[in-house]
């Protein structure tokens, strides 16, 4: 999965209350989730959002509640690939699991910036960046797998029959 | 086979095969919960995705906790969503507005037992490895599809082993210690890892202070967090009628740790974190001239009868100073009924306290105790990230149930043990 676009970069440690605040958590529609997408940093964010394609973020990247709106928001506001120095764990799974690839990356994440362009290459650990190569750990396979499929709910339509516990 | 962490232990079982560290597995859990702020997103999936039926509702449970009771229609529709599934489902295991919160019901109620892997869409279910379950949180798409398919991958987590050596000061909490282990090692110490406590200071804990250090592992990025079974573990069993299996959470001999960590516990003093993270720890003295407009003693974190207790201990006989509420919810209604029997509601509301419901009450800012501009929270739950009580340009500090009652009788940040 190669995935190419313009970057968006955030700081350090911008918790799943700065990514996507708790008074949204009831707009299930997907196009006004990402209205609200980073509004966390401040009102102006959401509209940054528009025409990237790649989100780069520090450490600890959405850190704190397991709200998958974090994630979600930021998909629907078209962002195809996130990349971070670290990310939380539940920030992590609710991309995937979502089809939200993410990279996590010290080096790679260390040295983003803003409004830049990327290409990388998921399956082969490969970034182009401000006329650099980098390699990053490519995603396990069934992680791969999981944001191929789109993520888990068309996994969950395409194997309702015959699962059990 | 290799010797194995708590962890490893409790996934090969889940796996069906035997694991390792950083192997990514598919498991069977043995409980998967939900509270009620993802409750409507889950049924949402589960419609989109045309499942009807669940195949084992009785591993199930649905908790009205986060906003209880319902402030906004949003909010009781989720709940009357939440009763129809339940109902047309067959999930017994549905718990009302005001039973409390889910992780302090699934401990004091005996709902799940060591060695148990457990999933519950809450961050915080990390609390259940007080009584050496192995509990982690999940999103909202995950819960949907473990509640359809039974199963979910997971990545099977490094150990970190923090050893507890010596005993809490009095006026010293559990929750000093969560804040000094943040203070210390940061936000990123446990990133994707579990956590094993051990050591002789765990002996001096009680399951509500092994419950507060679980609970605050995901503050240091733990997937899950661990007290091995012992005989306090026991003893909260057998008060429940029920037995244990000692050996369900114990680590073997000689099991790989990625990383270990002395905590000597008699060391520390009173803490807080500042704002707008967790990590941004500093003692609760040298902040003595921070003025609070709100202190709130509640959360999974920070709402059992011994915190209570510590707090109605620092309130008997005095008065919240004039300009500050103070909110007291309980972590469930077992909580608020020993605590009136033992008199701390009455002591805090002599004092001037306001009680709420049992809840999650205004930790996650979502339908009570919402911050206005420029205002400082002093609270006894766990996050103090920008915006996380429900409002950006408000100020909140991390302190245990007793800093924070003697913040509310002075109105400003103090050391329980100056006051």
């Amino acid at each position: 999965m190669r995935i190419a676009g313009m970057m968006r970069v955030i700081g350090d440690e911008i918790s799943s209350d700065l990514l996507y605040p708790g008074r949204y958590l009831t707009i299930s529609d997907r196009a006004e989730q990402a209205k609200h997408a980073l509004e966390g940093l401040g009102p102006t964010w959401p509209g940054r959002l528009a025409g990237i394609t790649i989100l780069g973020a520090g450490w600890n990247l959405g850190c704190g509640s397991s709200r998958e709106q974090a994630a979600t928001a930021l998909q629907a506001a078209g962002i195809r690939l996130v990349i971070a120095r670290s990310a939380s764990r539940l920030f992590f799974r609710n991309c995937i699991n979502n089809g939200l690839p993410i990279i996590t990356c010290e080096t790679l994440g260390a040295a983003l910036n803003d409004e830049s362009w990327m290409e990388a290459d998921l399956a082969q650990g490969t970034a182009t960046y401000a006329g650099q190569s980098y390699l990053f750990p490519p995603l396990p396979k069934t992680l791969l797998d999981i944001v191929n499929d789109g993520g888990l709910l068309k996994r969950m339509e395409r194997q309702k029959e015959g699962l059990l516990f | 086979m290799k010797p194995q962490t708590i962890a490893e232990k409790i996934l090969t079982r889940a796996a069906g095969k035997s694991v390792e560290a950083n192997d990514i597995i598919d498991v069977t859990p043995d409980r998967c919960f939900t509270v009620d702020d993802t409750i409507g997103t889950i049924i949402r999936y589960h419609r989109e995705a045309g499942i009807t039926t669940l195949p084992a509702p009785d591993r199930i449970g649905i908790f009205c906790d986060h906003y209880a009771p319902a402030d906004s229609a949003e909010h009781a529709s989720d709940h009357s969503a939440g009763r129809r599934y339940a109902a047309a489902h067959g999930i017994k295991n549905f718990f009302e507005v005001g039973q409390g919160i889910s992780h302090q019901i699934c401990i004091e109620r005996g709902l799940v037992m060591p060695g148990e892997l457990v999933f519950n869409s809450d961050s915080h279910t990390t609390t259940l490895g007080a009584v050496g379950c192995f509990g982690t949180g999940l999103g909202a798409l995950e819960t949907a599809y473990v509640w359809a398919t039974g199963r979910i991958w997971l990545r099977v987590p490094p150990t970190i082993n923090i050893r507890l050596e010596g005993q809490l000061a009095p006026g010293v909490d559990a929750k000093d210690a969560c804040l000094a282990l943040l203070k210390t090692h940061g936000a990123m110490l446990a990133t994707y890892c579990a956590i094993e406590f051990t050591g002789p200071g765990t002996k001096h804990l009680n399951i509500a202070s092994r419950m507060t250090l679980c609970n605050m592992g995901v503050e240091l990025g733990a997937k899950t967090a661990f007290f091995a079974t012992d005989s306090i573990t026991q003893a909260h069993y057998e008060s429940l009628g029920m037995t244990i299996d000692a050996e369900a959470a114990q680590p073997d001999p000689g099991a790989i740790y990625a990383r270990d960590i002395t905590l000597d516990l008699s060391a520390i003093e009173p803490l807080v974190a500042c704002p707008h993270n967790v990590d941004n720890v500093h003692s609760a003295h040298s902040q003595q001239g921070i003025a609070i407009n709100q202190a709130f003693l509640g959360s999974c974190t920070n709402g059992r009868l011994e915190d209570l207790r510590a707090a109605a201990h620092i309130l008997a006989g005095r008065r919240i100073a004039p300009g500050v509420r103070m909110l007291v919810t309980p972590a469930s209604a077992w909580v608020l009924e020993a605590a009136l029997r033992e008199g701390l509601i009455q002591t805090m509301l002599a004092a001037g306290a306001t009680l709420t419901t049992p809840g999650c009450g205004a930790c996650a800012g979502l339908h009570l105790g919402v911050l206005g501009d420029g205002e400082v929270c002093i609270s006894s739950s766990s996050r103090n990230f920008q915006g996380r009580m429900g409002n950006a340009n408000a100020a909140i500090y991390l302190a245990s149930p007793a800093t924070t009652a003697a913040s509310a009788v002075t109105g400003h940040i103090t050391d329980p043990r100056n006051l």
